[in-house]
C-alpha cells in the first residue's frame, strides 16, 4: 500500500531534529514559533502523563503492603517490600505461567520465522503453476478475524492429536500444540511480508552462487537467508510481540491449570475471586510479566516502532 | 535440475501449507458449516437447519445490543483516535522553536513518542490488571481516591465506572435496534484510545517526516501560519495512511473482545447486564452455554456474521477514502 516500506521500515533512524537547511533566510514569527513551541509540550507532556502515571502507579502498590492499598492509594509505600514478588512468582504461579509463556515464544516465533521464510521465498522466487494460487490463499487469511475458526479450533486440534495418537504432544493443553496454532496464524501475514522482501533481493547473486554449484537449499539458507536480514528481524519483533500478548489463542486452548500462560494467569488472578485477595501479589505478577516486554522495547524501540506501523502500511 | 527444483518447491511449501490448512482454513470452513446446523458441540448427531441460526441471531435481542455497541465503538474510537494521533503527529513535528532553520520538531519527539507508543506492546492482561484498578468503583480506585482528595467526589458515592450499565446519553431507537453508549463502554473506548493513539501517532510521524522539507519551506515562504500548513499542506499528503489508520481501528472496533473479557464483571465478561456486550465476547460466552442445545451452532453464525461485518467494513472504508492519485516524492 505504501512506499515506507520493508527496505527502509525496519531499521530508519529518524533525523535527530531537523536537517540542516539551505534556504534559512525564510524568517518565520519568532514570537508564533516559542508560543507554539509551549504549547506543544504542553500538551505532549501532558498526553505523556496520562499514559505513565497509570503504569508507575500500579507498579508501586507491587511494593505496599494490602492495607496501604486499600487505605492509602494514593501514596508511597512506607517499607518498600519485595515480599509480593517472591508471593507471586510461587504461590500466584506466575513463575510456571512464565515459563509455559517464553516456551511457547520461542518454539513459536523460531517455527513462524522458517516456515514463513521457506514459503514466501519459493512463492516469491520460483515461478510454478498454481504460485500465485497458493500466495492468495495466504494473503486471504489476513483479511479474516481470528473469530470465524475459534470453536472449531478447540476441536480441530483435538481431533488431529486424537487422529495422530499425539494427545500429549499436540493435544490441547500442550506447548507444541499451541505452538504449531500460533504458528500457523502467524503465516499469512509473515510470508506476506516476506514474500515482498524477497522479491527485492538482487538475482545477480543468487545467479552467481547457483553457477558456483550450490543447491536450491543452500542458496536458501546461505545465500538468501542472509541478505534478507533486516526484513527477518523487523517481522521476527512482529511476531514476538504478537505472541507474546496473544491472548484469545491460549485461552480456547490450554485449559489446564498448570499450563496457562501468563495473559491467562494474570488475568484469572485479576478477575477470579477465589484466590484469597493479596493486591501486592497480583500487581508484582503485573510488574513481572511487564518486565521483559518493557526491556525488549527499551533496547529495540525504534525497530519496534518502525517493524509494526511499517507492517501495518504494507 | 528441473526434479530437483520441483521437490525443493513441495519441500518448502509442504509444512507451511499443512500447518494453515488445518489449522486455519479448516476450522474456518467447519465454523461457516457448523453455522447452517444445530451442531451442540458435543454430540456427533446434528442435522442441517438452514439460516434459521442466522434469522433467530438477528431476532436475539443481546445480540442486537452487542451489534450496537460495536456501532458505537466504530463511530467513536478510530475518529478519536486519529484526530488525537495526528494532533500529536504534529505537535512533534512542526511544534519545535522556528528560529533560523524555521519550522522544526520539538525537542525530545523521540522520548514522547517512547513513552507514548509503549503501551502498544502491552499485553492485554496487564492493561486490564492496571485499568481494573484506576477505574475500581470505590475510594481505593486512582480516580476516585484522586477526586476525592480533591473533593469532588464524596466519600460515600465513589464513580461507578465499569460497574454502571446507565448510558451516557439518552438511548436512540430505530426499529429493532436501541444505540446507547453505558458508561462502562465509554471507559473501554478510553481506555483503548489511551493504547492505540501512540501506535497512530509513530505511523503519522513517521509519514510527515517523508514529506520533503522544500514543502514546508515553500509553504512558510508564502506566508502559510503552521496551522494552515497543516490543514492544506500535511493532512492531504497524509491521507493515505489515515485511511490505513482507518481500516485497521474499524476493524479493533468491530474486535474489543479482550477489552471486554479483561475489564467487565459477569462471566466472560460483558456485565453489568450485558452493558458492555459486544458481539465476539457474546459469541465466546455462548459456545458452551447449556442455554440451549444448538448454542455452538448458534455461536458459529454469530462468528461469520462477525466476518462478513468485518470484510464489509474493510471494503467500504478502502473504497471511500482510497486515494485516486498517489503521490510519490
Amino acid at each position: 500500500m505504501s512506499h515506507l516500506a520493508t527496505t527502509e521500515a525496519p531499521a530508519t533512524p529518524e533525523p535527530p531534529a531537523a536537517p540542516p537547511r539551505a534556504a534559512s533566510e525564510a524568517k518565520p514569527p519568532k514570537e508564533e514559533g516559542r508560543v507554539f513551541n509551549v504549547f506543544s509540550h504542553g500538551f505532549l507532556f501532558l498526553w505523556g502523563a496520562l499514559v505513565t502515571i497509570p503504569l508507575i502507579w500500579a507498579v508501586i502498590q507491587s511494593f505496599k503492603t494490602d492495607t496501604e492499598i486499600i487505605n492509602d492509594p494514593l501514596g508511597l509505600p512506607e517499607q518498600w517490600l519485595w515480599g509480593a514478588f517472591g508471593r507471586a512468582w510461587t504461590k500466584g504461579n506466575i513463575g510456571e505461567f512464565f515459563i509455559n509463556t517464553v516456551v511457547v515464544l520461542i518454539g513459536g516465533v523460531s517455527l513462524t520465522m522458517l516456515l514463513g521464510s521457506m514459503a514466501a521465498y519459493v512463492l516469491a522466487r520460483y515461478p510454478f503453476r498454481g504460485n500465485r494460487a497458493v500466495y492468495w490463499l495466504f494473503v486471504a487469511g489476513l483479511t479474516m478475524p481470528i473469530y470465524l475458526g475459534i470453536l472449531p479450533l478447540y476441536l480441530t486440534v483435538d481431533k488431529v492429536a486424537k487422529g495422530l495418537g499425539l494427545t500429549e504432544v499436540i493435544g490441547l493443553s500442550t506447548h507444541l500444540g499451541l505452538i504449531l496454532v500460533y504458528v500457523a496464524y502467524s503465516l499469512p501475514f509473515t510470508i506476506f511480508f516476506l514474500h515482498a522482501f524477497f522479491r527485492t533481493l538482487p538475482s545477480s547473486i543468487a545467479e552467481a552462487a547457483s553457477v558456483d554449484g550450490a543447491g536450491h537449499v543452500r542458496l536458501f539458507f546461505q545465500v538468501m537467508m542472509p541478505m534478507a536480514k533486516p526484513g527477518l528481524i523487523g517481522i521476527g519483533i512482529f511476531n514476538v510481540i504478537g505472541q507474546w500478548n496473544q491472548f484469545i489463542l491460549p485461552t480456547v486452548i490450554m485449559k489446564d491449570e498448570d499450563k496457562r500462560l501468563l495473559t491467562q494467569g494474570l488475568l484469572e488472578l485479576a478477575t477470579n475471586a477465589r484466590y484469597e485477595t493479596d493486591f501486592a501479589r497480583l500487581f508484582a505478577g503485573m510488574t513481572i510479566a511487564m518486565l521483559p516486554i518493557l526491556a525488549v522495547y527499551l533496547v529495540f524501540h525504534r525497530q519496534v516502532q518502525a517493524g509494526l506501523t511499517g507492517a501495518t502500511l504494507k | 535440475m528441473s526434479f530437483g527444483r520441483a521437490r525443493f518447491i513441495t519441500g518448502f511449501l509442504f509444512a507451511p501449507i499443512l500447518l494453515y490448512a488445518v489449522y486455519v482454513l479448516y476450522p474456518y470452513a467447519q465454523t461457516a458449516y457448523y453455522s447452517v446446523t444445530d451442531f451442540s458441540g458435543f454430540s456427533p448427531d446434528f442435522s442441517y437447519v438452514g439460516f434459521g441460526n442466522y434469522v433467530e441471531l438477528f431476532g436475539d435481542d443481546v445480540f442486537l445490543k452487542a451489534l450496537g455497541h460495536n456501532v458505537v465503538v466504530l463511530t467513536v474510537y478510530p475518529v478519536v483516535t486519529i484526530l488525537l494521533a495526528l494532533f500529536f503527529a504534529f505537535m512533534l513535528n512542526v511544534g519545535g522553536r522556528g528560529d533560523k532553520a524555521g519550522v522544526r520538531g520539538v525537542r525530545g519527539s523521540s522520548v514522547y513518542k517512547f513513552i507514548f507508543f509503549f503501551p502498544q506492546v502491552l499485553s492485554i492482561a496487564i492493561v486490564a490488571v492496571i485499568w481494573r484498578r484506576v477505574f475500581q468503583s470505590n475510594d481505593g480506585g486512582l480516580i476516585n481516591s484522586l477526586l476525592m482528595e480533591l473533593g469532588l467526589v464524596e466519600r460515600d458515592k465513589p464513580l461507578m465506572f465499569l460497574a454502571e450499565g446507565e448510558s451516557v446519553f439518552p438511548p436512540i431507537t430505530i426499529g429493532n435496534f436501541t444505540f446507547e453508549a453505558p458508561v462502562v463502554l465509554v471507559c473501554l473506548i478510553l481506555i483503548a484510545i489511551w493504547g492505540g493513539v501512540g501506535f497512530y501517532l509513530v505511523l503519522f510521524s513517521a509519514a510527515m517526516q517523508s514529506i520533503p522539507k522544500d514543502i514546508f519551506e515553500a509553504a512558510t515562504l508564502d506566508g502559510a501560519t503552521r496551522v494552515q500548513t497543516f490543514f492544506r499542506v500535511t493532512l492531504p499528503l497524509l491521507r493515505e495512511h489515515v485511511s490505513v489508520a482507518w481500516v485497521y481501528l474499524g476493524i479493533a472496533a468491530l474486535d474489543f473482545y479482550a477489552l471486554v473479557v479483561g475489564m467487565t464483571p459477569g462471566p466472560g465478561g460483558g456485565g453489568p447486564n450485558d452493558a458492555s456486550q459486544v458481539m465476539s465476547s457474546y459469541m465466546m460466552s455462548n459456545a458452551f452455554r447449556p442455554s440451549r442445545f444448538d448454542s455452538f451452532a448458534f455461536a458459529c453464525a454469530m462468528g461469520v456474521s462477525i466476518a462478513i461485518l468485518t470484510l464489509l467494513l474493510a471494503a467500504v472504508q478502502l473504497r471511500v477514502t482510497r486515494s485516486r492519485d498517489k503521490l510519490e516524492f
